[in-house]
């Protein structure tokens, strides 16, 4: 048979997916044993009791300063960020995607604006940012709506331009007006990829996150591992990365099945 | 007896192509009008004047007598061989978005007795359609066959003066080509449409067609083809408008889908 036709089993499909992960973890603790047998205090590759040891302290001792239970402050905080920034990215890319998309004049005047500032690195505009809106919130949030918004307008405004002639030319028969063709006719259908649109934005949302955070902040998950890497804290860095690595997948899933759930014509799988 | 389409020394050109040249065309109330031609020569073209879809270069084209403003509007229907529904509608939803239109401008739908009453009407064009079993389906879980007949009915609903149909069963296999010709036959008679069919089968074009027109290049020249357009070369009158249907019928049979 060949390789090309070769489907796993679901059971088979999680041992394959499996695998690299359980493989990598190995070599790492393999590694970790061997750095800590030749030198019990080192910080390099701490072992799993350390990270617990040290997380510990970060998920239940509150800060003296703060008074804040620093994991849970700092997580707290960078979703706000996160879903603050995101959340005004996709207002932006649903309301001007569908209006560029939709009708020629708004296309004509907004298009080349919004290629223009798709094209700036986000994180050159960061200073501008921190001088514009001071080091607060603001400018952190905005860094990423500036950051994801405009490749989601992009996105969205193309997908309404390439839903098929012959379904606005029905509309149009069937005596809908502008308006209710975007909102009946491009909206429904740019719902599913706007939720894509957003899964595809994750990723660069937390780069822009964690850049704003490092740069200037005093809370979050970006600033804490930015904040311990003076002091060689990988028992801290590496559960924070690796938290950060299970909210994007949480948010993924998420933002997949309620896609599958409310759009199931969308998916394929109405049948 | 008057027009009720008349399209008066039509051209159509992209540029320096020419693409139809001096069409000229009455089209009765009650015809069924088969358009057949190559391909290329201007079906398509002269199918999106008639529609709104396109102005012509040179001529007119009037409806009722009125000229055509060069946009779609609900005096004309329109079937096309692909993406006529909605796929992110229901079948029913489908129907009654055309009933929603001019009765709710800014809300874009409707709601309580005014929903209830639209979902009546349109459930009763889909039974006309043979779709009456399957009105909370969605366009990608039925067959092309059922598809076509949404778009029909979808069309239907808004009582247009003249149906368009753009190949509409070109993408059907015979056995459900040949149930689609008795259905728009029969809704043709019962619905007393003014129909314009553009297809390649020309077969088709006689079972169904009160009048066939053929496409073609009066003229042509080999060092620049795309100097002359196509124009009608034969108009064939085949049978006169349809004997009406006995009256007493009031509302016309559902057939079954069976496709």
């Amino acid at each position: 048979m060949r390789l090309i036709n070769r489907h796993f089993s679901k059971r088979d499909r999680l041992i394959a997916g499996g695998a690299p992960i359980v493989l990598l973890l190995v070599i790492y603790l393999i590694m970790a044993a061997a750095r800590h047998a030749a030198n019990p205090s080192d910080k390099i590759l701490p072992l799993p009791g350390g990270m617990f040891t040290a997380m510990a302290g970060l998920l239940t001792t509150p800060d003296p300063l703060s008074g804040h239970l620093v994991f849970w402050a700092d997580t707290l905080a960078s979703l706000q960020r996160l879903g603050l920034g995101l959340g005004i990215a996709t207002l932006f890319a649903l309301v001007l995607g569908l209006l560029i998309g939709a009708i020629p004049p708004v296309r004509a005047t907004l298009s080349p604006l919004v290629t223009g500032i798709a094209v700036i690195p986000p994180i050159a505009l960061l200073p501008i940012l921190f001088i514009a809106l001071g080091l607060g919130e603001t400018s952190k949030v905005v860094l990423i709506a500036i950051g994801v918004a405009p490749v989601m307008i992009r996105d969205i405004a193309a997908h309404v331009g390439s839903l098929p002639r012959e379904q606005i030319i029905k509309a149009e028969t069937l005596g809908a007006n502008s308006w209710q063709i975007i909102a009946r006719v491009a909206l429904p259908q740019a719902m599913p990829r706007l939720l894509q649109a957003i899964r595809l934005a994750l990723g660069p949302a937390w780069v822009f996150l964690i850049s704003a955070e490092a740069v200037a902040s005093d809370i979050g998950l970006g600033y804490r591992i930015f904040l311990v890497r003076r002091y060689l804290s990988m028992d801290v860095i590496i559960p924070y990365v690796a938290w950060i690595a299970l909210l994007a997948i949480v948010m993924d899933v998420a933002l997949n099945a309620l896609s599958r759930r409310a759009f199931p014509w969308a998916h394929g799988d109405a049948r | 007896m008057n027009a009720l389409l008349s399209l008066r020394n039509v051209w159509v050109e992209y540029g320096d192509k020419v693409v139809l040249e001096k069409v000229n065309l009455e089209v009765a109330e009650g015809a069924f009008l088969s358009i057949i031609g190559p391909s290329g020569a201007g079906k398509s073209s002269l199918l999106r004047l008639i529609l709104g879809q396109e102005a012509p270069t040179r001529g007119q084209v009037l409806l009722d007598g009125q000229p055509l403003r060069p946009e779609c509007g609900p005096d004309r229907g329109v079937v096309f061989q692909r993406y006529s529904v909605f796929p992110h509608m229901t079948v029913l939803g489908n129907v009654t978005f055309g009933l929603e239109c001019p009765a709710a401008p800014l809300a874009a739908r409707l709601f309580g007795g005014a929903r209830r009453k639209a979902e009546a009407e349109a459930t009763q064009m889909l039974e006309a359609v043979g779709l009456g079993d399957s009105l909370h389906l969605y366009p990608a879980q039925m067959s092309g066959g059922m598809q076509q007949r949404l778009a029909i009915a979808q069309a239907l609903i808004k009582r247009p003066r003249i149906l368009l149909l753009d190949e509409p069963f070109g993408a059907l296999d015979p056995g459900i080509r040949a149930d689609m010709h008795g259905l728009i036959t029969r809704l043709w008679r019962d619905y007393s449409l003014t129909v314009v069919m553009v297809t390649h089968d020309i077969k088709e074009a006689f079972t169904l067609g009160t009048r066939v027109l053929a496409l073609d290049k009066r003229r042509h020249d080999p060092h620049a083809p795309h100097r002359y357009g196509a124009t009608a070369v034969y108009d064939l009158p085949l049978r006169g408008p349809p004997v009406p249907a006995p009256e007493p019928e009031t509302q016309p049979t559902p057939v079954a889908a069976t496709n």
